[in-house]
């Protein structure tokens, strides 16, 4: 009986944004105590499920029911005291404050008007000796950690509230390995203390991990709740897409000619350490390693955009030296940024502009924009990369993840590069994203453009490259052949075991 | 359901335009007040008064375009004013060079702020405080701390009716090449470009710190201009001239929409939001209200104009 409690009911949403409906009778049921997973393609409604129940976005239909209570109206603060707490996946820190005063932000004084340091101190080192982490020193600028401990302290910050339910979206994304296996492992926990935990994430290995049940979101309608029990992967993809999982990885037929591209010995004062590797024409050459290997900082070091200390790079055959994003890019080398909200994309301004950005000069003659010219170009651009949007006009920050990482792509199509990095192409992108943006790495493969893949995500190595180049502290550390990519493999290098 | 879609479409235009629809309402509350406001001479002289702050209006808007911010324009516009009136009084020089030199003097204030913006990385607003007291000392050091009278018929040849008013002649120019430039040159572009995102803008292969540095130069240049019309209008080159004109210029950028986080603004609004700021001043004027007053109402308007804005990026966020 006990275990049939629901604390969270959340039963027939519906919200819509302007004209455009966001969620229709959405159900969301979570037993006290249970791991449940809230999944589907990005554009889902996830989201948008979670600001409501979370009380930022106001439900237009429904009704919300959190441990027996109903509520009527909501707003952030009311649902905090109600008992539920999100951690959205860009945290919601004071990273100029210490760790104490992050954990107890709504409540640092606790009674009156005066702060008890001590007190605070102890109570926030308590908290966090609750989950392990006891090493954390409370008197730390949260800034300075970790983003692995910056999610701890903001575990903290949610469990000193007294929440009943925990919201985590995405919190693995910007996890190594070995940081996901201690938060998976810290969720249990919880789940033994009698929290109740919703957990939005991408990847299904974790969720068939941890969670008891998984319910499907799909175009912001209600699919299925299950038990994990009773449900395999395949299944579960063809739920959120109605399709299978083998079309994940689309088929690629490029001809693997001579060697492009030769770094030899390349190291930068902080990071990377004598790093060696080539790549052909049309060869797609998966970077793997944990996060902080160094896989980036060696790209953006080749890009110009970060200094090199020593070491050569022959490109087609003669030593390059870029010395900025520009002159790289002058020599048709392009780089896809990890991180397209920060690096990629101007967010608040429109599609048009984002996607010509570094073509500009293809649509103006003496510096004068041919806008009937841009548009057309960027309208075909977008098209290739098979690109949903409303308007030209549109902000970038309107669209969903995998279509704004679409329109990143399409920008550095239009650079006519000889040589592409992706860094991250799918991070945060739907199922169904992802495909069509392999489509276009194997589409530029097959017209003889030289790839590197760098993912953190094993399954991508695998499904996409052709072999893969590992790194650990800096340094390349093994490289493995197409016959030989398995994730096994792959991890072994990577950790060094 | 058409009639429905007519009203919000209207509410639409109303929010969007806010800028447009405060300086028609403005208009028509001052014709209103004064019957003099719409005769010739008092809109000539609008036009004349609102040449200098328009200019320097839109310098600062492609400055806060950029994210960055550029305080030193008002003392610009002294050193503009002073070394316009004194290549004519003290050197004897036609008006016409002058006014060329004192604007390259503004431009090498501008390109002095934007130099220690873009490549010594100093805040923008820390850069050109430096700048103001620097050029605002420099204007009293030149003339001494006297104003320096000009001769009739020599740069107040730039205001005169039977030239037909170069100035606004001139003036309403610039407003439409700086119109066009935003919206169509690769330049305009790309500092919007850099205001949004830097960062993006620079791995997409676009070298961003000479776009930064030639904002606070074309700033600097349109300051100076601005300060040689303030000299015509009133045969004087005084190192006085500009006063926190700086803040009324943020004041009509801001008023016009942009924001100053950068990425975001228009010419043509920051134009119409230095005309609404010199309105305001003028119906007051024809009314006798006392200039401390005014500057309270001033302020409000600010609030008002900004409020509206605010609201109009709540409607954007939820659809």
């Amino acid at each position: 009986m006990q275990d049939e409690y629901n604390i969270v009911q959340m039963n027939n949403i519906s919200k819509r944004f302007g004209g455009v409906k966001a969620l229709t009778d959405v159900s969301l049921n979570v037993k006290k105590g249970e791991i449940h997973a809230l999944i589907g393609e990005n554009g889902a409604g996830k989201s948008t499920l979670m600001k409501i129940l979370a009380g930022a976005y106001k439900r237009d239909e429904g009704e919300i029911i959190i441990d027996g209570n109903e509520a009527k109206s909501t707003s952030p603060k009311k649902m905090i005291d109600m008992g539920v707490s999100v951690i959205y996946q860009e945290f919601m820190l004071a990273s100029d404050l210490t760790v104490a005063e992050n954990i107890f932000i709504d409540n640092m004084a606790e009674s009156g008007v005066f702060v008890n340091w001590k007190e605070l101190k102890r109570k926030a080192k308590t908290q966090l000796e609750r989950l392990g982490f006891g090493h954390i020193n409370p008197e730390d600028t949260v800034g300075d950690l970790s983003v692995a401990y910056q999610q701890i302290v903001e575990i903290c910050k949610c469990l000193a509230r007294n929440s009943k339910v925990l919201v985590f979206d995405e919190p693995t994304a910007v996890l190594t390995f070995s940081e996901t296996e201690k938060l998976l492992s810290i969720i249990r926990q919880l789940k033994a203390e009698g929290v109740s935990i919703i957990y939005i994430s991408h990847r299904l290995e974790e969720l068939f991990e941890i969670c008891d049940s998984i319910t499907v979101l799909k175009d912001g309608g209600y699919v299925d709740t299950v038990a994990t029990s009773k449900i395999n992967k395949d299944q579960l993809v063809s739920m959120m897409v109605g399709r299978d999982i083998e079309q994940l990885f689309p088929e690629r037929n490029a001809e693997i000619g001579e060697e492009i591209l030769r770094v030899e010995n390349l190291s930068t004062s902080d990071m990377v350490k004598e790093v060696n590797f080539s790549v052909r024409k049309g060869e797609v050459v998966g970077f793997s390693g944990l996060v902080g290997a160094g896989r980036t900082e060696t790209m953006r070091a080749i890009f110009g955009a970060d200094k090199k200390s020593s070491g050569k790079v022959i490109y087609f055959g003669e030593e390059v030296n870029f010395k900025s994003p520009k002159d790289a890019i002058r020599n048709k080398f392009g780089l896809v940024p990890e991180d397209r909200k920060k690096q990629g994309l101007l967010l608040e301004q429109s599609i048009r502009m984002n996607t010509t950005l570094s073509a500009m000069k293809k649509v103006k003659k003496l510096d004068i924009i041919n806008h009937k010219k841009e548009k057309a170009y960027a309208k075909e651009l977008l098209a290739s990369v098979s690109t949903k949007y409303g308007s030209l006009e549109d902000n970038a920050n309107s669209l969903s993840g995998g279509n704004q990482q679409k329109i990143a792509l399409a920008k550095w199509l239009a650079a006519d590069c000889d040589f592409i990095v992706f860094d991250e192409p799918t991070r945060g992108v739907d199922v169904g994203a992802k495909t069509e943006i392999y489509k276009v790495i194997n589409r530029l493969a097959e017209e003889g453009v030289g790839v590197i893949v760098i993912a953190s995500e094993m399954p991508e190595i695998i499904g996409l490259c052709d072999r893969a180049i590992v790194m650990r502290h800096g340094s390349v550390v093994g490289e493995v052949p197409k016959e030989d990519l398995n994730e096994d493999n792959l991890i072994k290098l990577a950790m060094g075991v | 359901m058409t009639s429905e879609q007519k009203g919000f479409d209207l509410k639409h235009f109303l929010i969007n335009y806010n800028t447009y629809f405060i300086f028609v309402l403005l208009i028509i509350i001052s014709g209103m007040l004064s019957d003099y406001f719409f005769t010739t001479m008092n809109l000539t002289n609008i036009a004349l008064q609102q040449a200098a702050p328009i200019l320097v209006a839109i310098g600062m808007l492609f400055v806060i375009l950029t994210g960055g911010i550029d305080l030193s324009v008002g003392s610009v516009m002294a050193v503009g004013a002073t070394v316009s009136a004194m290549l004519i009084t003290d050197l004897g020089i036609n008006y016409i060079p002058a006014m060329i030199l004192a604007v390259i003097v503004g431009l090498l204030f501008g390109m002095f702020t934007g130099i220690l913006v873009a490549y010594a990385g100093i805040q923008g607003f820390v850069a050109s405080l430096a700048t103001m007291t620097i050029a605002r000392g420099f204007a009293f050091v030149l003339t001494m701390g006297t104003p320096v009278k000009m001769e009739q018929g020599t740069l107040d040849n730039i205001v005169d009716r039977d030239n037909f008013f170069p100035i606004i002649l001139a003036t309403a120019a610039l407003i439409v090449l700086f119109i066009l430039v935003q919206r169509y040159t690769g330049w305009g572009r790309t500092v919007i470009a850099v205001g949004s995102n830097a960062t993006a803008v620079q791995l997409a292969g676009i070298k961003t710190k000479r776009f930064v540095m030639s904002t606070y130069a074309l700033s600097g240049s349109l300051a100076a201009l601005a300060g040689v019309f303030v000299a015509a209008r009133t045969s004087t080159g005084s190192a006085t001239v500009g006063q926190m004109q700086e803040l009324d210029a943020i004041a009509a950028c801001v008023i016009g929409g942009a924001s100053l986080a950068g990425g975001k603004g228009f010419v043509a609004r920051a134009v119409i939001g230095a005309l609404v700021l010199g309105l305001i001043g003028n119906v007051m004027n024809l009314m006798s209200v006392p200039s401390y007053p005014q500057d309270i109402i001033k302020g409000f308007i600010i609030i008002a104009a900004v409020l509206l804005q605010i609201v109009t990026s709540k409607k954007e966020k939820t659809v």
